[in-house]
């Protein structure tokens, strides 16, 4: 509609004045021209790149980081440092919203950043793309990582990122309505159902099964619950990482995980609802409206503000089930393969980015755990949750770093509001498992 | 201006009265100065845009910057040709925004560009073989000092362990005697070599990357400036057989798929773009995947984009007569309220909409005390889009018609009613025909807007509600959208795809619409 409307909308009279609109529209007109003509030759241009390079290197180099608004905001001192200490430039560029493909888009132009602060699950596609090197950390080094950061950060055998926070989902409980953390999550839900029924409660628990949208489900929430009921998404390689030719959905411990879920969906128990999202949740139990919540620590600010009397702990599984196993999220630091200054922002991301002194001033700005051990345990003295978050990621597992993942969200996003909704499980799960394996097939 | 037959030259030639017409600058001293303005600033636009483009070498670029700026300055620096000045900032608009995107789209369906398929081959071979630089487990590491001889690039290495100094070049590895260690273990003189500064060292920061000192069993690298390493890349290119071999397999370049594949048909994940010619396109067609539910999505997404038209227009229209009515008291403060909805941001208001919609919490059951599943059944998600793009869209055809009623001249309906006809006959037969006859082009691109609706479908539904059995294609799903999670939602982002299914989108969009606005000149005979 909006558009048509722009489209349509009447020309200016042609009188005196619209000499200047003419020539205003001449230099858009130009501008655009250019522009494109510059897109056009992109293709050259970054062959040209690397011989314009000695030309550019009489100035001082400037080291281009690209990270979120808070990250952006920690950084910016330790690169300002770095870059007097080295003679050079330093620019932390802010970069809200889209990150990967931007970085993507951007780098394939010959206009990327020389580091990039992001999640470790992007390392696959990066990988694919040429887009970032390996970090050559020695073995000591490494050592001062938490297994999971470590894990996370290492495809087909190489480091890809500095690791320098892990996050992932825990119960959030309130201990005024639930002081008893339940054991199973059949417990939870009994408990939930009880303080529901004496009315004090509105919801069983908040439990986020649709991504924001509200129309496909959270694959990222889930996976607790399905693991714990014995599904897995992939197969392991000898070498640690996930292997794709092994797919777990649609296999008969997949429909059964799922069985379970629906259980406790719409039509079993009513505590697993599709209306739930990752916002309302919080919303619910920050006015204690539910006495459970699945988050992670990006929420410990909100429920604090909310003065709700919490407590946290590991997200319970099924009854004789196996262990909930939450994805871990790994935040790390990466080098571009095709930035300008690839030595310095090695030097930047291993010496200073690697640094305790960083990891905490993250810390400080964001309670989400260090992933250097040394951070860890200062962060642990100086805020009690950081322990219980550790706790709750001991069964996790590291999302998949692996592009293939890709083919994953669609189909299993459908299928958990499928279940979830009360649809037949089994062919459900089927029709997901076939959808992702034809998927996956295209690939080749 | 029709006099004018005399060519360019005369204007040259200085003043002569007889044709003055044709050489004074019509307009008043600001005029002249707005001009003189408007010239200089395509000038410097030109300027501006050719600086870049000459540094990187891009003569085409250039090219095509000098031809715009010589057409726009012969347009402009005569009173003259005044076709020419109307005529060229629209072709200019039309070239940058209509047919570049489109050749541009062309091109790409033609290529594998996408993830994993986005830079040359060149660039793969160079991120595999990086890529595949393993550190040789329990090798010394060594503090690295930057320094040069000659000019040329020299790591001095230290090795804490067996406190040995090297230096390290393209040649080779050589220990030397007589450097002195600072703190943290790192060279900071050695005879015959000026050790570089943290910013000349940074200044060659490309250099150093590239050099890699060999050693038995692999090379020495830097690890950023103060670091160096000992490793091996486990994958080497050879131009001769144009295969990638190393741990113990090959990996042959397959032209056609633009990746590296080995015998046992795994592939390398770095992979380049290449030319397949029409294979997206026929992918669209021949894939099952991709056309077996073409038919149904078509449907739906013809029916969608019909019943908005049909609505907004109705519902619009109807507003529009109720305020036109002499009587009404008011007028303002409703067209005001109605214009509400358009003037908010659509982007917004859908999201509004979404959450309105929720099952438990969204305002629509709360208010209504109903517990329905908007957004969760086929039926009640159709009715939410309709219902949602119904909100956003009437207030621009009440607008539409508002404007064109006012231009039906009030003697017609005065004549109307003297013959005897009914306020239904009247609307019918003389007002109905009238305002078509200013709506129907803008229906018709209501209707391709609608067509291709993203915004209205994704923000809303995401194209869901999903049967449990299939979960590619939703019941809200238009062509566009379902396209799009075709192309972005499987392999990464697949652009060579998504291109081709575009192309095929926007036909259909062109039939219909052509189809379309042959019905509108109909209409015109009508009158």
């Amino acid at each position: 509609m909006r558009r048509t409307f722009g489209a349509l909308a009447p020309r200016p009279a042609p009188r005196l004045v619209s000499g200047l609109a003419l020539g205003l529209a001449a230099c858009l007109a130009l501008t655009a021209c250019g522009g494109s003509g510059g897109s056009a030759g992109g293709d050259t241009a970054t062959g040209k790149a690397s011989s314009a390079a000695p030309a550019e290197n009489a100035e001082a180099a400037t080291l281009t980081i690209w990270a979120d608004q808070k990250r952006s905001e920690t950084l910016k001192p330790f690169a300002d440092a770095f870059a007097k200490e080295n003679g050079v430039k330093a620019d932390v560029v802010v970069v809200a919203q889209n990150q990967q493909q931007t970085f993507v888009t951007a780098s394939q132009a010959g206009k990327g950043p020389d580091v990039l602060v992001g999640a470790h699950d992007w390392i696959g596609n990066l990988v694919q793309n040429g887009l970032i090197d390996p970090i050559q950390m020695t073995q000591d080094q490494l050592d001062g990582y938490v297994d999971v950061a470590r894990k996370a950060v290492t495809y087909d055998g190489q480091v890809y990122g500095v690791p320098y926070a892990v996050e992932n989902l825990a119960l959030y409980r309130n201990t005024d309505l639930a002081p008893e953390a339940p054991k199973t999550f059949d417990e939870l839900v009994a408990t939930g159902a009880k303080l529901k029924a004496a009315g004090k409660v509105k919801e069983i628990v908040g439990y986020p099964i649709s991504q924001q949208d509200g129309q496909s489900g959270d694959t990222y929430h889930m996976y607790p619950l399905y693991t714990s009921g014995g599904g897995h998404l992939f197969g392991t390689k000898p070498n640690g990482d996930p292997d794709p030719a092994d797919l777990g959905v649609g296999t008969p411990e997949s429909i059964a995980a799922f069985e379970k879920v629906a259980e406790f969906g719409e039509k079993g128990a009513g505590a697993l609802k599709r209306s739930f999202t990752s916002d309302n949740s919080a919303a619910l139990f920050a006015d204690g409206k539910t006495a459970f919540m699945v988050s992670g620590p990006w929420r410990l600010a909100d429920v604090r503000t909310a003065g709700v009397k919490y407590d946290v702990t590991p997200v319970p599984g099924f009854k004789g089930g196996d262990p909930a196993r939450s994805f871990v999220g790994v935040q790390a630091f990466f080098v571009a393969s095709k930035g300008k200054n690839k030595a310095l922002a090695q030097e930047f991301v291993t010496n200073t980015l690697a640094s305790a002194e960083v990891s905490q001033a993250l810390f400080d700005a964001e309670p989400r755990m260090p992933a250097l051990k040394s951070a860890l345990a200062y962060a642990s003295a100086k805020d009690p949750d950081v322990a219980k978050f550790e706790a709750a990621a001991e069964n996790g597992v590291p999302l998949p770093a692996i592009p293939q993942m890709v083919a994953v969200w669609g189909p299993f996003n459908t299928l958990i509001h499928a279940v979830v909704k009360g649809e037949n499980v089994g062919p459900a799960v089927k029709a997901a498992g076939k959808a992702i394996a034809e998927q996956l097939g295209q690939n080749g | 201006m029709t006099i004018t037959r005399n060519p360019a030259r005369s204007d040259r030639a200085g003043a002569g009265a007889a044709h003055s017409r044709a050489r004074t600058w019509p307009g008043s001293a600001t005029g002249v100065a707005v001009r003189v303005l408007a010239l200089g600033l395509i000038v410097g636009i030109a300027l501006w845009a050719a600086a870049p483009l000459v540094s990187s070498g891009d003569w085409t670029g250039m090219a095509i910057t000098a031809v715009a700026t010589g057409i726009a300055l012969w347009a402009y620096l005569t009173p003259r040709r005044l076709p020419a000045k109307y005529l060229l900032p629209t072709t200019f608009l039309l070239v940058a925004f209509q047919v570049f995107p489109v050749l541009y789209t062309m091109s790409l369906a033609l290529t594998n560009t996408g993830d994993g398929h986005l830079g040359t081959k060149s660039e793969a071979i160079t991120a595999i073989e990086t890529s595949s630089v393993r550190r040789e487990a329990g090798s010394a590491e060594f503090r690295l000092t930057v320094a040069e001889k000659d000019g040329a690039l020299v790591f001095l290495l230290a090795d804490p362990a067996k406190r040995a100094a090297y230096a390290g070049t393209e040649d080779g590895l050589r220990e030397i005697g007589g450097a002195s260690l600072g703190p943290g273990g790192r060279i900071t003189a050695a005879e015959g070599y000026t050790v570089l500064t943290a910013a000349q060292a940074s200044a060659r920061s490309a250099e150093i990357t590239a050099l890699a000192v060999p050693v038995k069993g692999g090379a020495i690298r830097s690890q950023g400036l103060t670091r160096a390493y000992q490793g091996r890349a486990a994958l080497a290119y050879k131009a001769g057989c144009d295969c990638v071999s190393g741990d113990g397999k090959i990996w042959r370049s397959d032209e056609e798929q633009g990746r590296f594949v080995a015998e046992d048909g795994s592939a390398l994940p770095q992979g380049w773009k290449v030319g397949v010619g029409l294979s997206n396109l026929g992918a669209a067609l021949t894939n099952p995947k991709i056309n077996a539910h073409f038919a149904g999505v078509f449907v739906w997404n013809l029916f969608y984009a019909i019943a908005v038209v049909a609505l907004t227009a109705a519902l619009g229209l109807a507003a529009a007569l109720v305020l036109h009515h002499p009587r009404m008291r008011g007028v303002r403060a409703y067209r005001t309220l109605i214009v509400l909805p358009y003037a908010m941001p659509a982007f917004a208001m859908l999201l509004v909409w979404r959450d309105m919609f929720n099952t438990d919490f969204g305002l629509i059951n709360r208010m209504l005390g109903l517990h329905t599943d908007w957004l969760g059944t086929p039926f009640t998600a159709r009715l939410s889009v309709l219902l949602v793009q119904l909100w956003l869209g009437f207030p621009y055809m009440f607008l539409v018609a508002t404007g064109a009623l006012q231009t039906i001249p009030r003697e017609y309906m005065e004549a109307a009613e003297v013959d005897g006809a009914s306020p239904w006959q009247r609307f019918r037969k003389v007002t109905l025909p009238l305002l078509l006859l200013a709506l129907a082009p803008l229906l018709v691109s209501s209707f391709a807007f609608n067509f291709n609706n993203f915004n209205g479908i994704f923000l809303v539904t995401s194209g869901g509600p999903f049967p449990s059995d299939n979960p590619t294609v939703g019941a809200t799903d238009l062509l566009i959208t379902y396209t799009f999670r075709l192309a972005f939602g499987q392999q990464g982002a697949q652009y060579g795809l998504a291109a081709a299914m575009s192309i095929y989108v926007y036909l259909i969009v062109a039939v219909i619409s052509i189809i379309g606005f042959r019905r509108t000149r109909a209409f015109k005979e009508v009158t």
